[in-house]
């Protein structure tokens, strides 16, 4: 029930602040930052009273929704959806505060923002199927809001296009959804619409299981943005507002990886196995084609954006080890990027406020003139390649420590990532701080505000925290991953003998779809889980 | 050729039909005494209306119940369909108190009209054999022709008018033919004896009983407005009062889809494999021709008309579907339209003014700052149009698309799937319109009291229907 109220206040919080007259910004902002400050605080309450040691469901809550259907309203956090959903607690009290210069229609901006930030923890704590789509699409139009009214000057495009991309995956995942919930009554004889309980009772072979799987995997890739569907993310970021940007990458894609982790690979676990090599193809080549398109970029926001669309890869490529390594550095990672580049979108957008312009050639020379904001910069810089100490390195390596176990080949070219993400992120930090100040518009240039620092800080702390100490962070997943790990494997069709031969699991797995794909029908009914 | 036998007349199981065509006299002969003010006329005919709604139960729970030799029935369907009529023609009813005023309609015949229509409606759904069918359509058409048209002194009301009597005239030639055919081919004109006799096999498919379906798909297809027989909707939802455009959209629709579905997923199953397909084609190329054809239109009312081409399109898979859970999932759809549609006409009305009705999208351009609650209504309704939940409209295409896919039809959900992704770019269009340009002009807006209710009823249905589904569901399916 708690979970509940945390989840809808923000939107009870907009709803209210829809009837304070418009010309009290003051006000309503104070308000929408008041609610979202006490919504991530309440939050943290989840992570005291959170057991680390149980990969199960906690402070669930089901009532009985569409009863004629067997849907029900069942909300509930595990170790994989924990950290996202304080993450997006965080997030929406940062962009909130990063939003206090919007003048146009404020009340409006803060109602979407909150209602936004139920959307988006809806997401994370939907056990029904239902009723994550329902989250999952209702928080697009919000966001579709955000970017049409208060973004750049081709919002218009960019908003369509973002909108329109999502809805189409996501369409094809709900014909997914219906048919699994009509096979689902055809096996067992119940309607039920549960995550979990399909999880465990539907039964399905393993060519159903790759379909099904495409239908799911096309609406997360889309999110991700997994190399090729990522071109909606580059427009949606540049135009976008500065929080909007802070949402979409922080938290937006997030979802994209969660759907992976809770859905493709506890549902259909042999269907993963066998296209494992797929995903990782297209994993590694989002990481390097992100990482040459990021270095060749004039703007700043574009340049960031492509920089995503790399660390996403990582993200998918640890999930895909199908191990305890990998997957723990998929989900510090995604917590990693939520940080680091939401950062790095808020200084861009510092330096927009400032100069009202995002284009590299404009700037040189900075760290003379603004100096702290040059420190903050390298900070967050430093931390998105990953340089150890701060929270980069940790979930990078952990990623790579992963695949390298299952495949070398893809842990080899994701590796290449990280040097490139050095080379993109140092020359644009050279090209912006460095040098000579040649723009003398640059000269009068001022230096953070209060304001700005208060919204720098936490994030540098935690920067350094997950660099250094991660084990707060990486202990809340352990146990679900573990339970994930072992039911993956379990139900993927393949028999290995020990503990920790996921290596062998994993080489098994491709040479079994091998033999699978050759010999035709006859294997492809084994039916998988039990 | 059966004999025919002295009908058991059955009072009770017609007594929405009747207490409706008493109401409707009564508003007639009102009208004669009452001058200008028609409010009385108002009153009358919504009281009617809730007496219909309420004589529908008159059955109780013995349903389903065959009266007249089987030629009319009272069932989950009839009942549920009543309802929808009944709301219906009461919200335009409403919608159209305070258009009427500002438009200068002044006569008395409107609101019988829309009454008699209604008649037709339950007369349509609740018919189970061909000739009663074919009465309730003519009931229905004649009285939207003249409604139609019921602004004399306006040109394209003219047009709209002439164009659907045209038309409507003309798909009731090949229903008629169809249905021909139908009785030529099986020896009987009630649903149910053609069902047995096909189910036997005491009668074979054959050339001519094909010709009789294709022919009744067209006669149909007309009706409901699908492609390729869509042609008229857009010049006569453009052409026709605001109010009576609703109301063809939604209770004229509803009552044809009823027939249809009564006719061949009750009547003709049996020949199912040959007009399965032909359906299919038709519901795949409404989705397309409505969604194609919307985007490229600046006029509100256009846009809805191609729009509801779309939305026919998704309807169809549920009489293709033609299980239980496709009727059901009919009337839902039909329920979560009527209030998304009423909902949208009614902004469409309180936008107008008088002399100028600010059709364009361009006029709706800044509306979301300037009037928020009702741009927030709009965009509801659109959303809700578009499929997104939590919105009534999601819960229908879930609907359909969970009937259709029970019965394998996988091709076509995905189709239109596809089909909701394109419809979301002319609906959020709207809303561009609404949220992310700048006013053309000034907004004289007037928000009259009737047709805010009716918006507001809108927005609540909307919302009920998507949040709160479980009532209605059970209603529709059980």
């Amino acid at each position: 029930m708690f979970l509940t109220f945390v989840t809808f206040l923000p939107l009870i919080g907009a709803a209210l602040l829809a009837f304070v007259p418009d010309e009290k910004t003051e006000t309503i902002k104070q308000a929408a930052l008041g609610i979202a400050v006490a919504d991530f605080l309440l939050s943290l309450v989840f992570y005291q009273e959170f057991d680390m040691h149980s990969h199960k469901m906690q402070f669930e809550f089901m009532v009985p929704w569409i009863e004629a259907w067997g849907i029900n309203y069942h909300v509930g956090l595990d170790g994989i959806s924990l950290l996202l959903y304080i993450l997006t607690t965080f997030l929406t009290a940062v962009s909130i505060l990063a939003s206090w210069e919007v003048k146009k229609h404020t009340k409006y901006y803060m109602i979407s923002m909150l209602a936004l930030s139920t959307g988006m923890l809806g997401v994370f704590i939907a056990l029904d199927f239902f009723m994550f789509y329902v989250f999952w699409e209702f928080q697009l139009v919000p966001m579709y809001i955000i970017i049409g009214v208060w973004g750049g000057p081709r919002r218009l495009y960019a908003a369509v296009k973002f909108f329109i991309y999502t809805a189409v995956g996501s369409l094809l995942m709900l014909v997914g959804i219906i048919w699994m919930y009509l096979e689902l009554h055809q096996q067992t004889g119940t309607y039920s619409t549960d995550i979990l309980f399909m999880t465990d009772n539907l039964k399905m072979a393993l060519e159903v299981q790759i379909w099904l799987f495409l239908a799911f995997f096309l609406a997360f890739a889309i999110k991700v943005p997994m190399f090729p569907f990522h071109t909606w993310l580059p427009d949606a970021h540049v135009e976008a507002p500065t929080a909007g940007s802070i949402i979409l990458a922080g938290v937006l894609l997030k979802m994209g990886t969660y759907g992976f982790l809770r859905f493709n690979l506890p549902l259909f676990p042999a269907a993963s196995y066998s296209l494992f090599p797929y995903v990782c193809w297209l994993a590694v080549i989002g990481i390097v084609y992100g990482a040459l398109v990021a270095m060749v970029q004039e703007d700043l926001k574009k340049l960031v954006a492509y920089s995503s669309v790399s660390h996403l890869g990582f993200v998918m490529l640890g999930i895909f080890a199908f191990n305890h390594q990998g997957l723990s550095g998929a989900l510090l990672q995604n917590i990693n990027h939520g940080i680091s580049t939401s950062a790095l979108f808020l200084m861009v957008g510092m330096i927009y406020d400032r100069r009202h312009t995002r284009l590299i050639k404009e700037f040189g020379g900075l760290s003379k003139i603004i100096p702290v904001f040059a420190i903050y910069f390298m900070i967050v810089t430093l931390s998105s390649i990953g340089l150890p100490g701060m929270n980069g390195f940790i979930g990078e390596f952990l990623v790579l420590i992963g695949m390298f176990q299952t495949d070398v080949v893809f842990a080899m070219i994701g590796t290449s990532g990280v040097i490139f993400a050095a080379c993109y992120m140092l020359w644009m930090f050279q090209r912006v701080m460095f040098l000579e100040v040649t723009n003398p518009e640059n000269e009068k240039l001022e230096d953070m505000n209060l304001r700005e620092k208060i919204l720098m800080v936490p994030m540098v702390i935690l920067i350094f925290w997950i660099g250094l100490y991660p084990a707060p962070f990486t202990k809340t997943f352990d146990a679900s991953i573990e339970h994930l790990v072992s039911h993956v494997n379990k139900h993927s069709g393949i028999k290995h003998e020990e503990e920790g031969g996921a290596h062998h699991a994993a080489v098994k797995g491709k040479a079994t779809v091998a033999q699978l794909l050759t010999t035709g029908t006859s294997e492809t009914t084994v039916l998988v889980k039990e | 050729m059966e004999p025919i036998p002295a009908p058991l007349v059955d009072l009770t199981s017609l007594a929405p039909v009747l207490v409706l065509s008493v109401f409707t006299m009564m508003v007639l002969l009102v009208d004669l005494f009452v001058g200008r003010n028609k409010s009385v006329l108002v009153f009358i005919s919504l009281t009617g209306l809730l007496m219909a709604a309420i004589s529908a139960f008159a059955k109780g729970a013995e349903i389903p119940v065959y009266s007249f030799n089987g030629a009319y029935v009272v069932d989950r369907l009839s009942i549920f369909f009543t309802m929808i009529f009944c709301l219906s023609s009461a919200l335009a009813i409403l919608l159209s108190v305070e258009y009427n005023k500002r438009e200068g309609i002044r006569v008395g015949e409107y609101y019988s009209l829309i009454l008699f229509c209604t008649v037709g409606m339950i007369v349509l759904a609740s018919s189970t054999d061909l000739i009663m069918i074919f009465i309730g359509i003519e009931i229905v058409s004649i009285c939207l022709y003249v409604l139609a048209g019921i602004r004399r002194g306006d040109l394209r009301s003219n047009e709209a008018s002439l164009k659907y009597f045209l038309l409507g005239a003309f798909a009731t030639g090949f229903l008629l033919y169809g249905m021909t055919l139908l009785y030529g081919t099986t020896g009987s004109v009630k649903l149910l004896t053609i069902a047995e006799r096909l189910n036997s096999g005491e009668v074979f498919t054959n050339p001519l009983m094909l010709m009789g379906v294709v022919l009744l798909v067209i006669g149909f297809g007309f009706k409901v407005a699908s492609v390729p027989f869509h042609m008229w909707a857009p010049d006569v939802y453009q052409g026709a009062p605001t109010p009576v455009t609703a109301f063809m959209a939604v209770g004229p629709k509803a009552a044809a889809f009823a027939a249809f579905f009564r006719v061949f997923a009750e009547g003709i199953p049996e020949l199912a494999p040959s007009w399965e397909t032909t359906l299919s084609i038709v519901a795949v190329l409404s989705m397309f021709i409505g969604n194609l054809g919307a985007i490229m239109q600046t006029n509100i009312k256009r846009l809805l008309a191609f729009s509801s081409v779309s939305h026919v399109g998704y309807i169809l898979i549920a009489v293709i579907a033609k299980n239980t859970l496709g009727s059901a999932s009919l009337l839902f759809y039909m329920l979560s339209y009527a209030f998304m549609i009423f909902g949208i006409f009614g902004i469409v009305i309180l936008l107008g003014r008088e002399g100028n009705e600010n059709l364009e999208l361009e006029n709706y351009s800044g509306l979301g700052f300037k009037h928020p609650m009702l741009a927030f209504c709009m965009t509801l309704f659109m959303l809700s149009l578009g499929g997104l939940p939590p919105l009534a409209g999601f819960v229908a295409k879930f609907y359909i698309f969970q009937a259709a896919l029970k019965e394998g039809f996988l091709w076509l959900v995905i189709i239109a799937v596809l089909n909701s992704a394109i419809s979301f770019y002319y609906y959020l269009k709207v809303i561009v319109f609404m949220y992310m340009k700048e006013p053309i002009g000034e907004f004289k807006i007037s928000l009259t009291p009737i047709t805010l209710f009716v918006v507001a009823i809108g927005v609540l249905g909307t919302l009920e229907l998507g949040i709160f589904p479980g009532p209605v569901i059970f209603l529709a399916q059980y």
